[in-house]
């Protein structure tokens, strides 16, 4: 093989990778490539595949297409073979075992023993201590690590990955839950890294990090690979339109609210999750819940329609009190909720798209004992029709469909139903494809443009921004400010997030 | 992409799938009973038809609700100890009342007990289902011995075995009791919102407790209705021994799951069919009969239905995997 202007060559190749999913083709024909000693961010919005591409490259997902290791095809058929060719990914989600210590963590299942098979602790805790050290963390091996803050934890993740020689590490959106003194600490910790010759996959949406830290990027959208850019010849404007296609104002809607009387007024409302939240929601309103992951959104969401248990506090929704814990009750008195995590909460895999739009109506559909298949079929084919539901029939499997047209079931659900006053969506367009997008926010703003109160929990910005009415900002499980949608930008919101973390 | 999936060739239904599984178990039923024909030709003589119908209905009975059980994700291993309690109780009141109405009663009441003590050990304590029943399994079989010193009861009252062994014109009542209780559960399942429940909460109880659906108070009703459809077959069996015996129902637990699952009903919740499981009742129902009439030594009748069982499975898991690769295909 032969280089061009003496770069190395890289350590990683993937080529015109394809990854399918039942109902999702997720990558189609990305390549990326990584030499030794570089930072290459690998950039795209929600659902663009990054974290697909992240799992080809750890070995946790086949695919079609070439990876190339050091030159030579990869033989990585699960994550293993990836670890021992060096290649070691820090997850979003920390991968610790909580109740072990960092010394446990950092050599789980290679401890190194004598011939009688007793552990030669003595050479764990120095060995340990290197590896913190190499990573600026002083702290003692023997801590559990349940008494780490998070970013601590990623510090004993990268001391793990270098435990293991790793030539590659792949960083997944790994300043998600930290503050910005602890991001400046990661990223020296990165351009140490770099100088010993490890390559680093960096996975982010923010783009100032990206400007910050990356030689290259690379950019996906809707799992089609954009391109590969030095990050000289990058400005901020070029990258978002490589990210986004279009511009983002022209997807988002926004109509002029109709704002009625309050509807949802909760006051104090505790569980284990969240603290003392109060907020309301008036009729037509869309109201936002913004923060970082773990400021406590998701279960504002589960608390409000009962299914953690509460502490203390009260909910009511139009006038009448929710007054246990109880999900049946909330929804009979007009909540709705559209989950977060579309697979695991959102949609009966084994049901049709049918039965999975009726579910919630189905008192509404009653005829005699049992339910009424004719006035089913009409309120599901036209909800189909309405929402522009790309299927040939509604009895087609809802595992077959593309994510957004899913999000578009799930959401039908609750726009059958009758009485639904407060619909509360968890993360309204997560890995949903861009002209998706543009439909679900339509359909969002024309539910509150009928008198319906949205409540939307969002980790995109630009979409509270674009979307929203007011803004609440949580952080750490509490509501920390409330802002109004024409004061709201990126600076406020973030601002708000961080300065109240403590 | 979606353009491709706008085509009706690449659509694949919830229909396609059943029918694919239940046409293979019908044909296996049907090269079952023909490979019995050739071999017995008594096999398909009416009174033996009727036998083998005979035979399956306690497990067609409790199948019911194991079917309800399995379909939410959830089993239930006490039914064998349940009938061998409810059989007792049965007995019991029928002797000392001289009713039959109120055996029936009294049994039927029990029923609903047990099936109460298993859905708020499931639901309220939150034990997982195959440890909480297989407790109660023990628990309920124990006090079956304890009330009667393990001696079993005879029934003082003769009229009491037309309930097992008499006939409904040429049909025996079991038979009947069975085919008018698969024809409302199938409505239940299939047309009403309890059945849509029932499968939407064995599929996904996340989406289900998000969607606000009433997951406990079905899992408490499925139990007790799962006891109540084992207390019928404790009525039957012990009508049909005219007596209530403590060791009844031994391993009838396993049975009854083993058909259930062979009828297509997935053990993870969600997936399959009343009918299908009716199919795998009867396709163990003729083995074990069809082994009878060949004279093969009864010890053999395991391990036939436990290597039909395993078979079963591998095929079903088979299927599942190729639909999987079925629906990946259908994207592209």
């Amino acid at each position: 093989m032969s280089f061009t202007n003496g770069a190395a060559p890289p350590i990683i190749e993937l080529r015109s990778i394809h990854k399918k999913f039942p109902g999702v083709h997720a990558l189609k024909g990305v390549s990326f490539d990584l030499r030794p000693g570089e930072v290459h961010a690998l950039v795209g919005e929600n659902g663009a595949g990054k974290s697909t591409v992240i799992k080809v490259m750890a070995g946790v997902y086949d695919f079609e297409g070439s990876y190339l290791f050091d030159g030579k095809e990869a033989r990585i058929a699960e994550p293993l073979d990836a670890i021992r060719l060096g290649i070691s990914v820090i997850y979003q989600e920390l991968n610790l075992v909580q109740d072990l210590s960092i010394a446990e963590n950092i050599f789980f299942g290679k401890l190194p023993t004598t011939r009688t098979g007793r552990v030669k602790w003595s050479e764990v805790y120095a060995r340990t201590e290197e590896h913190l050290g190499e990573v600026g963390l002083r702290v003692s091996a023997r801590t559990k690590v349940r008494r780490l803050s998070v970013a601590r934890q990623q510090l004993v993740e990268i001391a793990r990955s270098l435990s293991l020689n790793a030539k590659v590490i792949i960083m997944d959106e790994p300043t998600s839950a930290l503050c910005p003194s602890e991001i400046e600490n990661l990223f020296s910790l990165v351009a140490r890294l770099k100088g010993k010759g490890v390559g680093i996959v960096y996975v982010s949406h923010k783009l100032d990090e990206i400007f910050a830290i990356a030689d290259r990027v690379t950019v996906l959208r809707d799992g089609a690979y954009v391109g590969t850019e030095d990050i000289a010849d990058l400005t901020n404007r070029k990258l978002i339109s490589m990210m986004v296609g279009r511009e983002l104002s022209s997807l988002l809607p926004k109509t002029a609210p109709v704002l009625g009387e309050d509807i949802l007024d909760v006051k104090d409302l505790s569980t284990d999750k969240v603290s003392k939240v109060s907020c309301h929601v008036r009729r037509g309103e869309i109201v936002g819940f913004a923060g970082l992951m773990g400021a406590g959104r998701t279960e504002l969401a589960r608390a409000l329609i009962g299914l953690d248990r509460r502490i203390e506090g009260s909910v009511v929704l139009d006038g009448s009190k929710l007054a246990k814990d109880d999900p049946p009750l909330a929804c009979r008195i007009g909540f709705g909720l559209v989950p977060e995590d579309r697979k695991l909460e959102g949609i009966f895999p084994d049901l049709d798209i049918r039965q999975n739009m009726s579910i919630v109506s189905l008192g509404d559909l009653r005829a005699g004992l049992g339910i009424s298949a004719s006035r089913e079929k009409t309120v599901v084919d036209d909800m189909i029709r309405r929402l522009g539901i790309r299927t040939p029939s509604s009895s087609q499997l809802v595992a077959k469909l593309s994510g957004g047209n899913q999000q578009k079931v799930i959401l039908a659900r609750w726009l059958i139903k009758k009485n639904v006053k407060v619909l509360i969506i968890d993360e309204p367009t997560r890995g949903i494809d861009v002209g998706a997008k543009a439909e679900i926010y339509r359909i969002i703003d024309g539910l509150a443009h009928q008198g319906m109160a949205i409540v939307m929990m969002s980790s995109e910005m630009q979409e509270l921004i674009g979307m929203c009415d007011r803004i609440y900002v949580m952080a750490g499980g509490r509501i920390v400010d409330e802002i109004s949608g024409a004061d709201a930008t990126q600076e406020r919101i973030l601002s708000s997030c961080i300065d109240e973390r403590g | 992409m979606n353009k491709k999936a706008e085509t009706p060739k690449g659509g694949i239904t919830v229909k396609d799938i059943l029918s694919g599984e239940q046409a293979s178990l019908v044909i296996a039923l049907l090269v079952l009973c023909a490979v019995a024909t050739v071999l017995a030709p008594v096999f398909l003589t009416t009174t033996n038809v009727m036998n083998v119908l005979r035979q399956t209905s306690l497990i067609a009975i409790a199948g019911i609700g194991m079917v309800m059980i399995i379909l939410m994700g959830e089993i239930d291993l006490s039914i064998g100890s349940t009938q061998a309690l409810v059989g007792i109780l049965c007995v019991w009141t029928l002797n000392a009342t001289g009713s039959m109405v109120v055996a029936i009663v009294a049994s039927l009441a029990l029923g609903v007990l047990l099936g109460l003590i298993n859905g708020l050990l499931v639901t309220k304590a939150r034990l997982n289902s195959l440890i909480a029943t297989l407790g109660t399994m023990a628990i309920f079989r124990g006090i079956a011995f304890v009330t009667t010193n393990a001696v079993s009861i005879q029934s003082k009252v003769p009229s009491f075995d037309t309930v097992g062994t008499g006939y409904f014109g040429p049909f025996p009542i079991p038979v009947v009791l069975t085919i008018a209780l698969f024809a409302a559960f199938y409505y239940v399942l299939h047309h009403t919102a309890f059945g849509r429940y029932i499968y939407a909460i064995g599929g996904n109880v996340n989406a289900s407790r998000l969607s606000g659906l009433p997951v406990e108070k079905m899992k408490i009703q499925i139990f007790v209705m799962g006891s109540v459809f084992a207390a019928i077959s404790a009525i039957i069996l012990a009508s049909r021994m005219s007596s209530g015996q403590p060791n009844a129902g031994v391993g009838f637990e396993l049975q009854v799951v083993a058909a259930v699952i062979l009828g297509g009903i997935s053990l993870t919740g969600g997936v399959g069919t009343l009918t299908g499981a009716f199919i795998g009742m009867l396709i163990l129902g003729v083995l074990d009969n069809s082994l009878i009439l060949l004279n093969v030594n009864s010890f053999y009748h395991d391990i036939a239905r436990g290597a039909v069982i395993i078979i079963a499975v591998y095929l079903d898991g088979a299927r599942r995997r190729n639909l999987q690769k079925k629906l990946i295909k259908a994207t592209e």
